[in-house]
């Protein structure tokens, strides 16, 4: 049918659009990426010269430091001084140092199967390839066989405490440090929000000034202060000290992280659970707290990325996790001189696990939204 | 909410009894606590109160803002370590704003490298340790700095060395009081100018370029009183003598790798908050701001900021309160703050409990008021509904 009544049956007009022209060259491909997102005004254009010129500065003395005039094999000599580029030797010969600490030769397979375990378990969460429920349960389960493997004892010959050290006491303070403090964070904020005045004030009274004071008043709290408070000639070691500090610290803000789960949840919930004959307990269980739990689960994952970060500062109490064995290792009168190389290693290693769980709990909140 | 109570069987009373149980529970606990705390310190021999603050401290400190010397009360140090601790909080907030506003408005910059670049300096900063970065700092950075004879000289009068930062220290002389109360009135004239300016708008609709004549206040006033006083102020320059400079201002290096390391760290952490505050807001208000032909400055100011700042600022407090909180690394690279002070004077007299109990009373108290001026600035941000 034709779009224009024809009046006399002659030629009829028809609107026929001409094939559109290519778009201009400076709006498409290469050019015209670099146009939009570099060069769209002089301002730009000006930040992104100062930009170029900062790359060029920075970008091939760090490559040829790190990369191309490193020195990758040899022993302690090959780093002599006057060399450029950086040592990793010395990174490959504190390797086990840095790991594990001080921790036994002849038992080194138990920290290396606990690790690999650990690793595991790690790979299945990120990767999504498990259910969240079995996660869960073997996040709580996995961790009592690897303590058990690393502290010994039942028929495994026990290791001191205080050999332990590097990245694996990290990785333990921050895990278990994790695992005890949000269920008692769950009570605390379940504490805070109850209708019992003395319940609610306790509550509030432990979270608000943990909070408030700095992680390292609590860890000089728990090394220095708790002996005073436990009953003459009982003592406890200072490694149990600092994790309890550090449950302390972590669970305040878990309970703050969980009462805003607990505030999303619509008072209709409750309501529903009640009338149907759910006491507190059992609704708070089986209703509320699911909701809430699955509601704040990116922000329990910035809290774990927070607590791993903050497991450093254990290096002042005298505890040698893997900072601290990272700033011994610089100060071995044998390797002196290569404190860049040890921290770029610890930052490098730092950041690959925190930013692994920023990406995994990013990619949780998608999932969250694509529900 | 009122389930606790309603729910559980038999109501109130349940209610009274589980809360008294708790109750003396937690008196028993203390009681418990405070008979081993009193066993262990008399085994130990330790002395209990604040007794030992009117006793010779016997021990320098590094830097300090007032005078001090090894000969003054352990309560004095503290004084002298707390201060420390409130300026490198108080310059460490100042700082990680601005340079945390840099990073938040790069992330969002059209130009694709810069915004890269701020991400990329984001996500390197927030997922190391603070202490890692201050250990980096310290026995990386600053070390390498050049020895004195070899000082970088940026701008004269200022050097930097691997002993620290030297800046000339201005010498007030007499008749600088008429230049500091110039720009006090300076800043006067141009608050009731501004005030002025909006009610003649309103009135008139004739706009007056307020900020402008403010800024030719603060500024003139003062330069003008200065040089009609005949330039009162003299500047002392740190000199090389020996092995070291003398005189003018100096910043140690536990003092830069603290403040470099904090501020860095924070400011990524302020430039994220900024990120999102930015992004809040909604892309048509820009475009309709556009269409009425709003420049871009003021689309800035007056659209998006005032609706960004309601997203930044709460997030932004919390940022503040860890920096302060933060600051107390400085006793894991030796700059002598609450905490590196404190811990010398436990390690030589063990009133242990004493002096936690200070560092909690005095952090508590500096974020209590921190969080009430951002919550004062939050009302002001906030969304007036009528």
């Amino acid at each position: 049918m034709s779009p224009f009544p024809s009046s006399s049956g002659s030629a009829v007009l028809v609107f026929k659009p001409r094939p559109s022209l290519p778009a201009p060259r400076q709006t498409v491909g290469i050019i015209g990426w670099l146009r939009t997102n570099l060069f769209n005004g002089w301002f730009n254009s000006v930040l992104t010269v100062i930009a170029l010129g900062f790359l060029w500065k920075i970008v091939p003395p760090l490559m040829s430091w790190a990369i191309f005039d490193a020195v990758w094999t040899g022993g302690s000599d090959a780093c002599a001084p006057g060399y450029e580029g950086a040592c990793w030797v010395f990174i490959f010969n504190k390797f086990r140092v840095l790991m594990v600490g001080l921790y036994p030769g002849e038992h080194l397979w138990r920290p290396m199967l606990g690790g690999g375990i650990f690793i595991v378990l790690a790979a299945l969460t990120v990767f999504h390839l498990l259910n969240p429920k079995k996660l869960i349960a073997l996040w709580f389960l996995v961790p009592f066989p690897v303590y058990w493997l690393i502290a010994g004892g039942f028929s495994l010959t026990p290791v001191d405490q205080s050999l332990w050290g590097g990245l694996m006491l990290s990785m333990g303070l921050a895990t278990i440090g994790i695992l005890i403090s949000l269920p008692l964070g769950i009570l605390l904020a379940l504490g805070r929000q109850s209708n019992f005045a003395i319940i609610k004030s306790i509550s509030v009274g432990i979270i608000e000034p943990v909070r408030g004071v700095p992680l390292i008043t609590i860890l000089f709290m728990a090394s220095v202060m708790m002996p005073l408070f436990l009953p003459v000639g009982i003592n406890i070691n200072n490694l149990l000290r600092v994790q309890v500090g550090i449950i302390i610290f972590s669970s305040a803000y878990m309970a703050e992280v969980v009462r805003g789960g607990l505030q999303a949840i619509p008072l209709g919930q409750y309501d529903a659970a009640k009338s149907v004959g759910l006491n507190y307990w059992k609704s708070t269980v089986l209703i509320v707290l699911p909701q809430a739990l699955r509601h704040v689960i990116p922000s329990l994952i910035g809290r774990c990325i927070a607590l791993f970060k903050d497991t450093s500062l254990v290096i002042i109490v005298g505890l040698l996790d893997f900072l601290g064995m990272v700033k011994a290792s610089a100060q071995d009168p044998e390797w002196l001189g290569h404190d860049a190389e040890a921290y770029i290693f610890c930052a490098f290693v730092f950041w690959v696990i925190c930013f692994r769980m920023s990406r995994y709990g990013r990619s949780l909140e998608r999932q969250k939204k694509g529900e | 909410m009122n389930i606790s109570l309603r729910v559980l069987r038999g109501g109130r009373l349940t209610g009274l009894v589980l809360q008294l149980v708790v109750v003396a529970g937690i008196i028993y606990f203390g009681y418990l606590l405070f008979r081993n705390t009193q066993a262990n310190l008399e085994a130990r021999n330790i002395a209990s109160g604040f007794g030992f603050f009117s006793v010779e401290a016997g021990f320098p400190i590094g830097s300090t803002l007032l005078p001090y010397t090894p000969a003054d009360t352990y309560g004095y140090a503290f004084f002298i370590g707390t201060l420390n601790t409130l300026y490198v909080a108080f310059f460490g907030i100042i700082a990680a704003t601005f340079i945390g506003i840099f990073i938040g408005v790069s992330r969002v910059s059209s130009n694709w490298l810069i915004a890269k670049l701020a991400e990329i300096y984001v996500e390197t900063l927030r997922n190391i340790p603070l202490l890692l970065i201050l250990f980096f700092t310290y026995s990386v950075v600053l070390v390498s700095l050049p020895g004195p004879h070899a000082s970088l000289n940026p701008f004269f009068g200022c050097f930097i060395n691997n002993r620290g930062l030297y800046l000339p220290k201005p010498l007030f002389q007499e008749g600088f009081g008429f230049v500091l109360s110039a720009f006090i009135l300076g800043i006067v004239i141009s608050f009731v100018v501004s005030r002025w300016s909006v009610s003649f708008r309103e009135r008139t609709g004739v706009s007056i370029p307020s900020g402008w004549i403010g800024l030719a206040t603060i500024t003139g006033l003062p330069v003008f009183t200065y040089f009609a006083m005949g330039s009162p102020l003299a500047w002392e320059i740190a000199v090389l003598k020996g092995f070291n400079f003398q005189g003018g201002i100096i910043f140690r290096p536990e003092f830069s790798a603290l403040m470099i390391g904090l501020v860095l760290y924070t400011a990524a952490f302020i430039g994220e908050n900024v990120r999102s505050g930015i992004q809040s807001v909604d892309v048509g208000q820009i475009d309709a701001a556009k269409s009425f032909g709003v420049s871009k400055g003021s689309i800035m100011r007056r659209i998006i900021l005032p609706q960004a700042l309601r997203v930044i600022i709460p997030a932004t407090t919390n940022d503040y309160t860890s920096l302060v909180k933060n600051s107390s690394l400085a006793v894991a690279i030796g700059y002598p703050d609450m905490v590196s002070v404190g811990g010398t004077i436990i390690g030589q007299n063990d009133q242990a409990i004493e002096i936690i109990g200070l560092w909690m009373a005095v952090y508590l108290a500096i974020n209590l008021i921190a969080s009430a001026i951002m919550n004062w600035i939050n009302s002001k941000a906030k969304l007036v509904e009528r």
